[in-house]
């Protein structure tokens, strides 16, 4: 019953489902072939006992018979015959055997042959007469006439008893007699059985539905609920009737969504908690900051006066106060991208003006090249467009090597996508690296304590881009260096912003009411949470695909 | 020598706060809650507030509300960047801006600066030096917009603007009909240097719409540019 499967292993998607394979189709088969097999198997036994019978009963008859009459005949026939006598002799036997309806042919040895013709000639195969005037037995064989008519003949020897013992005399009786009678109640019989056998399928057909029905329903409804689970509602349950083996394998599948519930259920407790203590310490730690940030440069302007040692000390603080300060920063917007609560603010921008404006807010407008094609408006978030590009730039040139060039390539018409790209001359990012390069606190140099920024840069980079719906890769040159290429979806200007993330807000330029306003990306959670597993671990979208270095 | 009334709760950062402004020439009396704040300013009569937006008690909202009922000095708030929904709310009560914590000395002083300069510059970003002698006042439909006297009129009575308000409105009408992004209006109204807030903005015009438009919800001074900014008229 196997069936060759369609090539890619792709099921359901070739064949419409109306086609019958799978498990109803199955069942039903092997119910008819089982029904057909025993209904056969019956007829064929039934057939050759009961042909058996028939056929042997009226030879039976046929022999007792023809003996008796020959047995009351013989003894008067004159010795040696005549033909007379012999036809004569044979005539007494077809009138006695009126009722069978048989031939009869009477040979005598020496008496010429052709006494008379057959009514229905059959050919005396030279077996039966052997066996009858050579071995002087009794025989008979069925055999067809030309029209294929089946016949019995019969072979009889006629034995003379002298003084008792009986020994072969030169007379033999031969009798044919039809079989039509017979075979049509064998026949009978097979059409008996044939006609049989075709209800007795299509009867088969019911309880072979019925059969299937009972597995099919609990399997299809486990198939509902596998597949509700794998959306993600794992409140999803069976249920459970009778006792038998699929009961048993309802009774399972609840323990196992009842077991990965709860285990799902205890790890978003748990990420949750961690997520909470991370925004909870970050916000603990701003207050502090908060006051250490305002007096550092009371501390920068007045290092000059103290004496060098503590004046080194003073500097020191003020400075990591200030690194500390962007690390608590960086940790906060994390956990907003990681509890959902990071919205966008879409704004129609020139691109080339805000990434000009990035470089120049940073001191790095000469340290960093770049070819911005004016003219390139498109609707994003300028905040995080601005964060994307200065952690990016900052990357670059901190673990990269300048020059430092920033692209960015107007959308073709109808490729709806805007593309960045930060190219750096350094030595490129190992291979073993590349596909970390967007974790959280990932350093790629194990030997280098701690980075210039907080670790968190293109983390938060590849957040803001994802944000927007669009994408970012790392990559090796060809000729040397990392490129980290940033792709923007542009929607259509006016095609109602279809491609645009669920967390877009207000429209440019018109505010929308507060109520409105206060839900904007501060309620998704749901969403992201739902995303979250299709990306893999968390920091490792899509985005960042492992080993992607044939990238120009 | 501003005077400068700083509302916060905690008492590092309101000494820390206390001590940078007072060494950039300010005058800082600080209170710890919002009712000693509000408690303060009439004798303090102070030219900025800075208030903390997590207070005990009254929380920085409802102050900043309270104070905007009868005055019109200005009001910076102290926020933590990721709680989008206060810095609405804190603009919505009437905010002129906001600075993140934690921030530097010289972030407090620039914004404060910003804040209380009360010259709008022309569009070209140039500030023009004061012309003497009485500055006429500009009228447009109800309005009636005196530049000098930083006094905005309607039908005859005094609208009580804020100050980013007035400086939004100034700016506007200095060009009638030229059309602003958003990003642009941060720059000179608010003097973010760059990539601010755009909120700011809407929430400033929002505002700005309550108080000079005869119906809010469809604007005549000051317009919306679908997908570029705002401009003012034209009538």
């Amino acid at each position: 019953m196997k069936r060759p499967r369609p090539a890619g292993g792709t099921r359901r998607t070739l064949l419409p489902r109306s086609l019958p394979r799978g498990l109803r189709a199955r069942l039903v088969v092997a119910f008819l072939l089982v029904a057909a097999v025993s209904a056969l198997t019956t007829a064929a036994l039934t057939y050759r006992e009961a042909r058996t019978a028939i056929l042997q009963r009226s030879q039976d008859t046929a022999i007792q018979d023809l003996r008796g009459q020959v047995n009351s005949l013989a003894p008067d026939l004159a010795v040696p015959p005549t033909r007379e006598d012999l036809e004569e002799f044979a005539r007494q036997l077809d009138r006695s055997g009126r009722a069978r309806d048989w031939d009869v042919d009477v040979r005598y040895e020496g008496v010429a042959d052709h006494v008379r013709s057959w009514r229905r000639p059959v050919d005396v195969p030279e077996e039966l007469r052997e066996s009858v005037e050579k071995r002087h037995v009794t025989a008979f064989q069925r055999v067809a006439d030309r029209n294929g008519d089946p016949w019995l003949l019969i072979g009889m020897p006629v034995l003379q008893s002298q003084e008792g013992n009986r020994k072969a005399s030169p007379l033999s009786v031969y009798a044919q007699l039809p079989l039509r009678a017979e075979e049509a109640n064998v026949e009978a019989l097979v059409s008996a059985a044939q006609n049989g056998a075709l209800p007795v399928l299509a009867l088969a057909v019911v309880p072979a539905l019925l059969a299937a029905r009972g597995v099919l329903r609990p399997v299809r409804g486990l198939r509902q609920a596998a597949g509700r689970i794998a959306e993600g509602k794992l409140e999803t349950r069976l249920e459970v009737k009778g006792s038998d083996e699929l009961a048993d394998l309802s009774r399972t599948f609840n323990d196992m969504a009842a077991k990965l519930e709860e285990s799902v259920a205890d790890l978003r407790r748990m990420e949750a908690n961690a997520r909470r203590f991370a925004a909870d310490v970050s916000h603990e730690l701003r207050t502090p900051l908060a006051a250490m940030s305002a007096v550092t440069d009371v501390l920068d302007e007045d290092a000059d006066a103290l004496d060098p040692d503590t004046a080194s000390a003073v500097r020191l603080i003020s400075q990591e106060t200030g690194k500390l300060a962007r690390m608590v920063e960086d940790l906060m917007e994390v956990s907003r991208f990681d509890a959902g609560a990071a919205a966008l603010h879409l704004d129609e921008v020139d691109v080339a003006e805000t990434i000009r404006k990035t470089l120049q807010a940073r001191a790095w407008q000469d340290r960093v090249g770049t070819e911005l094609p004016d003219g390139v408006r498109a609707r994003l978030d300028p905040r995080r467009l601005d964060v994307v590009v200065a952690n990016l730039v900052g990357n670059a040139l901190h673990h990269g090597g300048e020059p430092v060039r920033v692209l960015l390539r107007a959308p073709e018409p109808g490729d709806g996508r805007l593309v960045i790209r930060i190219v750096d001359s350094g030595p490129g990012i190992d291979p073993e690296v590349l596909p970390h390069v967007f974790d959280r606190f990932y350093k790629a140099d194990s030997a280098r304590a701690r980075s210039e920024g907080s670790g968190l840069g293109l983390a938060i980079a590849m957040e803001n881009v994802r944000l927007h719906g669009g994408t970012i890769e790392a990559a090796n040159c060809p000729e040397g260096g990392a490129v980290f290429t940033v792709e923007l979806p542009m929607p259509e200007q006016g095609a109602g912003g279809g491609t645009e993330p669920p967390e877009a807000s207000e429209a440019a330029g018109e505010p929308v009411d507060a109520a409105e306003r206060t839900e904007s990306g501060a309620d998704d959670g749901g969403t992201r949470l739902a995303k979250a597993p299709a990306d893999g671990p968390r920091g490792r979208g899509p985005a960042a695909p492992a080993g992607k270095a044939d990238q120009t | 020598m501003p005077r400068v009334l700083l509302i916060e709760d905690d008492a590092a950062v309101r000494d820390g706060v206390s001590l940078a402004l007072r060494r950039r020439g300010h005058e800082v009396t600080a209170a710890a809650s919002g009712e000693d704040g509000l408690d303060l300013l009439p004798a303090f009569r102070p030219d900025i507030v800075l208030l903390d937006l997590m207070l005990p008690g009254k929380d920085g909202f409802e102050v900043c509300r309270r104070i905007r009922a009868d005055r019109q000095l200005p009001i910076i708030m102290l926020t933590a960047r990721g709680d989008d929904l206060d810095v609405v709310l804190g603009l919505e009560a009437g905010a002129d801006d906001y600075i993140v914590k934690p921030a530097r000395g010289e972030v407090l002083e620039a914004r404060i600066r910003a804040v209380l300069r009360r010259t709008a510059l022309p569009a070209d970003g140039t500030a023009g030096p004061a012309e003497p002698g009485p500055a006429p006042v500009e009228t447009y439909g109800e309005l009636a917009v005196d530049r000098a006297g930083l006094v905005v009129t309607k039908g005859g009575a005094d609208l009580p603007l804020a100050p980013s308000e007035m400086k939004l409105l100034l700016f506007l009408s200095a060009t009638p009909g030229q059309v602003f992004s958003r990003q642009q209006l941060l720059e000179h109204v608010w003097e973010h240097s760059y990539h601010g807030d755009a909120r700011l903005v809407d929430a400033c015009v929002m505002r700005l719409r309550n108080k000079i438009e005869d119906t809010p919800r469809s604007p005549r001074y000051v317009q919306t540019v679908r997908g570029f900014g705002y401009r003012f008229g034209p009538l």
